[in-house]
């Protein structure tokens, strides 16, 4: 097991590293320098600047020195917000993101994996329809669309809830975590519930049976585990879209937070910052495949045994 | 031996093959017809926009300004008195094409790459699937969203990089298919006939691979829209005076509280377009019997 | 009194295609201490019978129609959920076909098998682990001790069924329930386990239900058999009746079908069509890996004309040999002669012409037909490809095919989904034929059909063997089979050739321990004699 674990953390080093390297030189070979959009400046300040940042370095070595920051845990400075570096200004924006990404995955895996597995208890029933439906309804609203929706209901005409802000008003945490994480409930609805229809169709699930267990049991006790391997593994490629997805809530709701950062920075060629909360931000959903990953692979023994002797 | 054919007169009862019961089985299902009714009148609606639209793309009225569904604009006006049904279509074509092209550069993309991984196996196999396996761990999502920061909002670039994330899950599907085709003994039995290679692929491989391939195709369109809607939202998609389903919305959501209707009504094209896709391919899924996890 | 007294039942489905009665008003007893087999083929309802009495049937779309089980006085059938759950795995236990999926295999085989012991008994899990213990030496588990905290993929299958009737006994049934429990494994598994369920019936003098499709299995363990066929009961008797008197014609079809006898050997000395020296096929080399030797060394010749059976169980490399002669996997050393050419080395055109000469024919007629080919396409595909027929006389060629392996003109636009089992091997076997091969490599290609119909495709085979004069090379797992159909026989063990002779010299007069166990092992050795 420690071995698939080494494994596959020494198999993320040249996938984060290429990650770097496209997002440095993508960022580097940008029409239009960060300082162009001033219009007059000084050519000598405009030097000053330069230097400052290392734009008057070759490409090559601009990479190399960009690098060895990084294995120090520098980011380096911003370009729009002089005097403060991107790790203050990613110190400054995770927490809210972090939180919002917690309860949405929260959401996510509560209401979806007992929506998923409630209707595969009776498939093909009221029971199943009806909460597939809700799901279906859950990936065709897109985040961007479900958001203002909810505030147009829950915020501005029933005034039950703020429409917008993180901490500053109590409840206003709710619409935020329901918008983002409804999707990935949908998804993982989904997902539990073909898995679990896998499950209870094997010849093992007939033996728990036979041995009269009652089927509270059977299900928790022999089909459960099987059945959310696939909602496990879904949790990596579901935290990156969680992430991408913050960005619209996070706009949406105006959170201080990542996402809502890195577009900003985004429209304003905040080159470092871009670059830096890339970085951050990918090496986080690498480390998070892997960590869903290895769950998967825990919870099936078969796979352990294996990892255990490869 | 002879003994059930001793007439010669043949008459030959007609067999059912695997894709007419397929369509039988897929006409069954009431949600999935209507998917495909509404995807192919959109289609049609989107091919035609030009002689069908009510007022000219850009027919601007500012003195109406956003006027609320009326007899004359149907669903009503935006801040700049332009027809809401007129920019609905539009947006429809290129919500459309980004889905169906981006969709077609995956599938081409996809399915040569996993065959020729697939049917070639061994190392070649190794090495082409380790690839997929790296750029799938790479986040495309935020990679996209810097690509079009970086090289501006370009159509052409939306759909080749929206393409280039999608292929991989193609790429994947094709492999294990043809993998999985590879050692069944129909496959091996053809290989004893002395049929060549190209024949096998084929006659006998492709044939048999086609129905999860239709089915992927068809749920890779809709996340696909969904995600050129999500740039769109961001304003780093589809770029004024073009317009998209994901702008109109991001327009409408700015100025919902006055005008509710700026929202709603692309947000419903949007929606309903992505329901048709999601209920047509799950019953593509069930007619053709694939199994296994296109989520 | 019976233990089990099943009167009248009737167990109906609901499909697509309108309602189906799976069992038609059958009544049968089981007597305690006996073992009772219930046999039949696929689609005889003997399975669905025996669940709907524990109500493991899926309802919908399987309902109990009518009648009564009494089982200790008691209707097993008009008893609730809650009360079956209290008989189920404390009365009456069952053991299943197949021991791969059998059980979960994200659990340990201790916890599972304390289950039953723990729910029903309220053993502690403690208590409940010695007697799990205890139990497992007495199935014959080794070492129990140490793999009783292993997952199901640590044992062997033969293990596992072990486990499973360890499983099924722990809570000392009245009624043991086994559904086909050999039917997935090999030939000298099936017999030690066959013996480990009448001892273990004797010893607690339960009363045993013994599902078989296979009459020889049951020979030498049943006392009581019940015959079913499409959801009838057709026949019922002990033992003795049942293999000497049977009265049903479909009993004696089934008696029939199973094969018996040597196959006459002729003395006639023909020359060797092919010659295979020293053949090696290995898999998974390299990366300092110890590759699978699946084929080790292996010489033989088939005389032009002749019947080669190749039996061995599963891993011998039965069926690697096979493919490796017709170029289907590669081969690692060795020269395979056809008719003077060494295949091994073929490419291109030359490999082409030599598999028009060589042709196989695949176990599974599930697997071995293309699903999107009609029956004409299938036919058509290889009469074209060798110009044996032109494109004008195509129809003709498939017609005649059908005809030879016995297939109605009329279904020559079908698809193979559209047929049965028995069918799609008839037009596998025309495939094979369409290129006027000299030469036929047969895995078991009867081993996945029911005995019947086994019976049928055998004599087919046979006779299109004389008809086009072909030399064949019969690979399969059962001695009964390869006996009755092969001139001579080649046994195989761990990729080696143990023992070679004609059929009748073999089992007369096996020189090789290993050979013996085999034969030993062949269930209801005295019908075959």
């Amino acid at each position: 097991m420690w071995r698939f674990v080494g494994g596959r953390l020494l198999q993320a080093i040249p996938v984060i590293l290429a990650v770097i390297t496209v997002t440095f030189f993508l960022v580097r070979i940008a029409p239009g320098g960060p300082f162009d959009s001033e219009k007059a400046v000084i050519p000598e300040v405009k030097a000053a600047l330069e230097a400052q940042y290392r734009l008057d370095l070759p490409l090559g070595q601009q990479y190399l020195a960009y690098l060895r920051d990084l294995a120090r845990g520098e980011l380096g400075p911003s370009f729009k917000y002089p005097g403060r570096s991107v790790n203050e200004l990613i110190a400054a924006g995770l927490p809210a993101t972090a939180e919002l990404g917690a309860y949405s995955l929260l959401v996510a895996v509560v209401l979806g994996g007992l929506a998923g597995v409630f209707a595969s208890l009776k498939p093909n029933s009221a029971q199943d329809y009806i909460p597939m439906s809700v799901a279906m309804i859950g990936i065709c609203m897109p985040t961007f669309l479900l958001g203002p929706l909810l505030v147009l209901v829950f915020g501005i005409h029933l005034e039950w809830l703020p429409v917008s802000g993180w901490g500053d008003m109590p409840g206003d945490k709710i619409l935020p975590s329901l918008t983002l994480g409804a999707a990935y409930a949908a998804y993982i609805a989904r997902l539990s519930r073909a898995g679990m229809l896998e499950v209870m169709s094997q010849d093992y699930i007939r033996t728990a049976r036979a041995k009269g267990l009652p089927e509270w049991q059977v299900v928790t006790r022999h089909a459960l585990r099987g059945g959310l391997i696939p909602v496990v593994a879904f949790l990596g490629p579901a935290f990156a879209g969680l992430l991408a997805g913050s960005f619209v809530v996070e706009t949406i709701f105006q959170i201080p937070g990542l996402g809502r950062f890195y577009v900003q920075a985004a429209f304003n060629r905040d080159y470092t910052m871009i670059l830096g909360t890339t970085v951050f931000l990918s090496t986080l959903i690498v480390l998070f495949n892997l960590l869903s990953d290895i769950l998967a692979a825990w919870l099936n023994p078969r796979l352990r045994a294996q990892y255990g002797e490869a | 031996m002879s003994t059930e054919a001793a007439s010669d007169a043949l008459v030959a009862e007609q067999g059912t093959s695997l894709w007419q019961d397929a369509w039988r089985r897929l006409r069954k299902n009431r949600l999935a017809v209507f998917g495909l009714c509404v995807l192919v009148l959109f289609v049609l609606i989107a091919i035609l926009t030009p002689w069908l639209a009510p007022y000219a793309h850009d027919d601007q009225n500012l003195d109406l300004g956003a006027a609320p569904p009326s007899a004359a604009h149907w669903l009503g006006t935006d801040i700049f008195g332009r027809d809401l049904l007129t920019q609905i279509m539009y947006g429809g074509r290129i919500s459309l094409a980004v889905g169906f092209v981006a969709t077609a550069v995956a599938l081409v993309i996809g399915v040569t790459w996993g065959a020729i991984a697939g049917y070639v196996g061994g190392r070649v196999d190794a090495v082409m699937m380790r690839l997929v396996d790296i750029l799938y761990a790479l986040p495309f999502m935020i990679f996209i969203v810097l690509l079009m920061v970086v090289f501006g909002r370009n159509l052409l670039l939306l759909f080749l990089a929206i393409g280039a994330v999608e292929w991989l899950t193609m790429a994947r599907i094709m492999r294990g298919q043809v993998q999985s085709l590879r050692q069944q003994e129909f496959v091996e039995a053809a290989i004893s006939l002395g049929l060549s290679p190209a024949t096998i692929v084929r006659r006998h491989l492709v044939p048999n691979a086609l129905g999860p391939i239709i089915v992927y195709t068809t749920l890779t369109i809709p996340s696909v829209m969904l995600l050129e809607a999500f740039l769109s939202f961001l304003g780093l998609g589809v770029q004024p005076p073009a317009t998209s389903w994901g702008l109109l919305i991001s327009y409408g959501a700015e100025t919902m509280e006055e005008y509710p209707w700026l929202l709603i009504f692309p947000g419903a094209a949007l929606t309903l377009t992505l329901f048709a896709l999601n209920f047509l391919g799950d019953g593509l899924r069930d007619a053709l019997d694939v199994r296994g996890s296109g989520d | 009194m019976a233990l089990l007294s099943v009167r009248d039942l009737q167990v109906d489905f609901t499909t697509r295609n309108g309602r189906i009665t799976a069992v038609n008003k059958i009544s049968f007893d089981v007597e305690s201490g006996k073992i009772t087999a219930i046999i039949g083929e696929s689609g005889s309802g003997k399975s669905v019978a025996c669940y709907s009495l524990l109500g493991l049937l899926p309802t919908p779309p399987a309902s109990v129609e009518s009648g009564t089980a009494h089982f200790e006085g008691r209707d097993l059938l008009a008893m609730n959920e809650a009360q079956l759950r209290e008989i189920r795995g404390r009365d009456i236990a069952m053991i299943f076909q197949d021991p791969m999926t059998c059980l979960n295999p994200y659990m340990t085989v201790g916890d599972q098998l304390i289950e039953p012991l723990v729910y029903h008994r309220k053993v502690s899990k403690a208590a409940a682990r010695e007697r799990a213990l205890e139990l497992l030496e007495e199935v014959g588990l080794r070492e129990p001790a140490a793999t009783i905290d292993q997952y199901p993929h640590q044992f062997s299958g033969g293990m596992r069924q072990r486990v499973m009737i360890a499983m099924a006994l722990i809570n000392e049934p009245k009624l043991l329930i086994a559904d086909e429990p050999t039917t997935a494994l090999d030939v000298t598994i099936q017999a030690q386990i066959l013996a480990l369920v009448a001892a273990l019936q004797r010893k607690r003098d339960i009363g045993v239900i013994f599902i078989s499709h296979d009459l020889s299995v049951v020979a030498d363990i049943a006392d009581e058999i019940v015959v079913m066929e499409k959801g009838h009961l057709v026949e019922r008797g002990d033992r003795a009746a049942i293999f000497e008197q049977a009265q049903h014609p479909y009993t004696r079809k089934l008696l029939d079908a199973i094969p018996a006898g040597s196959k006459a050997v002729s003395t006639a000395q023909r020359d060797d069509l092919i010659t295979v020296n020293h053949l090696c096929t290995w898999f998974g080399q390299g990366k300092g890996r110890e590759p699978l030797r699946a084929v080790d060394d292996v010489s033989f010749s088939i005389q032009r004309g002749e019947v080669l059976g190749l039996v061995g169980e599963s891993g011998s490399g039965k069926s690697t040999i096979g493919r490796s002669l017709l170029r289907l996997v590669p081969v690692t050393s060795g020269e395979v002669l056809f008719d003077g050419t060494d295949v091994t080395g073929l490419e291109g055109l030359a490999l082409k012409q030599m598999r028009r000469r060589m042709q196989m024919i695949f176990q599974d007629p599930y697997a071995s037909l293309n699903p999107r080919m009609s029956v004409y396409d299938a036919l058509a595909e290889p009469l074209l490809l060798h110009h044996i027929e032109s494109r004008k006389t195509v129809e003709q060629g498939v017609l005649k095919l059908m005809d030879d392996v016995g297939l109605a003109r009329a279904f020559v636009r079908k698809y193979p989904h559209e047929f049965s089992g028995g069918q799609r091997q008839r037009i596998a076997i025309g495939r094979a034929l369409a290129t006027r091969p000299e030469f036929v490599v047969a895995d078991e290609p009867v081993s996945a059909l029911d005995v019947t119909i086994q019976a049928q495709i055998l004599d087919l085979m046979l006779e299109l063997g004389r008809e086009y004069g072909l030399t064949m090379l019969f690979v399969t797992h059962d001695l009964a089979v390869v006996r009755h159909i092969a001139d001579r026989i080649l046994v195989l063990y761990k990729g080696k050739v143990v023992e070679q002779g004609t059929g009748e010299a073999l089992f007369e007069r096996p020189q090789q321990e290993y050979t013996r166990q085999l034969l030993q092992s062949i269930p209801g050795r005295a019908l075959l004699a």
